[in-house]
């Protein structure tokens, strides 16, 4: 494949053809920021963190959905890129609560990384703000929908399974929210709590349930386990604060396996020191189940209990 | 109003044919409150997909709202130009980087009437409700009492055949008394 020579920063780079800005100037060694940007999900260009300046062009252009060409000249941090940036993190930040003390997202958050580096004044727009209810009504995922910067990652990687593909951006223009069919709650949705969601939302939108209050981002360590339960393989974190394991959160699925709730809850039973209570949605409601059930080994264990009479 | 604020570089009769629409304003238009009105379009037309005109088109709207009300600041028209630059130079689509274009255009033409509406609490062209007082020349009126009758608000007072006066602080700036007076005898400025 022909290769494309452009200049970023000054600095002559050859990358192979299709490849994006963003991916040739963070090869590179420079820094862009994203938020909408996955290279495992369809290209988006919407949160426009990443724009740069190409010379020549009528406007920024967003370094993640372009791609690079010959001849090209790029700046990553030129004066109008930082003042684009820094005024969409003031404008974000204009409709985002002020909670980084409570939030569970705190230390390991990309909203509070780049308002750090690029020195933003929080309060510099004032105006109407989002007041959505918490959702907090199932077991597994609470989601604040104030703290969301529609960034739409969760939207993408949650319709990668067909099947599922429960949440979706809905309204328009200011009014723009995640929600799942009919604008209702993950809990009336057909959401299955396998938190692919969570692995990708960048900010504080949605959190564990099982790991409120058990440890701030920076106190935990997190220790990779490979799933067993079936063939696929997912990665899972076990979180550990000091010695003690507090809880189980996805990190990547396997070949051809969205993750799933009934994994993530067996790796919290087999590592985690207090593992959350297994509820399972029957009919309308979550009721508590034994493990057994929450775990699909109810049948085996009965006839098991037969084989011993 | 697109592309008129660049209007002395470039031939204004091809971007008005691009645009398909030329509106003529005269003195007795706000030009702070028209440009609320264009961007108000263009607000409701954001599909909410880039942060620079979901965002940004709502806080130039609430900025434009707040210098109609009186409330503006000096700060506020420094923050609509780094809007417009932001919102014009990374917004995706063309609706986002057309959207601040009138604010663009009014402030470089029509940087007085902002300043008039932050600076001296006056809305130029008496559009601006917040800005705007009614008042009764008494050389014109003729006590004739239609305007009394009118004011659902009672702020009219007055004896038959001798000048009227409009209390100021009862004044609810309806307009009634202003559309019944065929003497043109109430001032709204």
């Amino acid at each position: 494949m022909a290769n494309m020579t452009l200049t970023i920063n000054g600095k002559e780079v050859s990358v192979p053809a299709a490849t994006s800005i963003l991916d040739a100037a963070q090869g590179a060694g420079f820094f862009v920021p994203t938020f909408c940007h996955d290279p495992a999900l369809p290209s988006y260009g919407g949160c426009r963190i990443c724009v740069v300046e190409v010379k020549g062009a009528r406007a920024l252009v967003a370094s993640c959905s372009a791609e690079a060409a010959n001849g090209m000249v790029v700046e990553t941090e030129s004066p109008a890129v930082v003042e684009a940036r820094k005024t969409i993190l003031e404008l974000l930040l204009a409709n985002h609560p002020a909670d980084c003390i409570t939030c569970e997202k705190n230390g390991n958050c990309r909203l509070q990384d780049y308002a750090y580096r690029y020195e933003v004044n929080p309060s510099r727009f004032g105006g109407e703000r989002h007041n959505y209810p918490v959702e907090d009504n199932n077991p597994y995922i609470v989601r604040n929908m104030n703290r969301c910067i529609l960034c739409g990652k969760c939207v993408r990687i949650c319709e990668q399974v067909p099947d599922r593909a429960v949440v979706a951006l809905a309204y328009r223009g200011f009014n723009t929210k995640v929600a799942p069919p009919m604008d209702t709650d993950l809990a009336e949705s057909d959401c299955a709590y396998c938190a692919r969601c969570l692995l990708v939302c960048p900010v504080g939108a949605l959190t564990y349930k099982n790991m409120i209050g058990k440890g701030r981002q920076y106190e935990i360590r997190k220790e990779p386990v490979t799933c067993s339960f079936c063939d696929a393989g997912c990665t899972f974190d076990i979180n550990y604060k000091g010695d003690k394991a507090i809880g189980v959160t996805a990190k990547a699925p396997g070949n051809g396996r969205p993750l799933c709730l009934k994994g993530r809850l067996g790796l919290e039973l087999l590592y985690v020191d207090d593992p959350m209570a297994p509820m399972l949605k029957k009919g309308d409601k979550f009721v508590l189940v034994s493990w057994a059930e929450a775990l699909g080994f109810d049948g085996v264990l009965k006839k098991l209990k037969e084989l011993k009479k | 109003m697109l592309g008129a604020h660049n209007s002395e570089s470039r031939d204004l009769s091809e971007e008005t044919a691009m645009a398909k629409l030329l509106c003529q304003y005269r003195e007795n238009t706000c030009m702070v409150d028209v440009t609320k009105l264009l961007l108000n379009f263009t607000q409701l037309e954001s599909c909410g997909k880039c942060t620079p005109c979901r965002e940004g088109a709502k806080r130039m709207l609430e900025i434009l709202q707040k210098i109609c009300d009186g409330m503006g600041e000096m700060q506020d028209v420094d923050n609509l130009e780094l809007l417009c630059r932001v919102v014009k130079g990374s917004s995706l689509c063309a609706l986002g980087q057309a959207a601040p274009d009138p604010v663009a255009t009014t402030l470089g033409h029509f940087r007085n009437e902002y300043e008039a509406h932050i600076k001296e609490h006056r809305c130029p062209a008496g559009v601006c409700t917040a800005l705007v007082e009614y008042g009764i020349q008494a050389d014109k009126c003729t006590g004739c009492g239609i305007c009394l009758e009118a004011c659902q608000a009672g702020a009219i007072t007055g004896e038959k055949d001798a000048p009227h006066t409009i209390d100021k602080a009862v004044c609810t700036k309806c307009g009634s008394c202003i559309q019944k007076c065929q003497f043109d005898a109430i001032v709204r400025a």
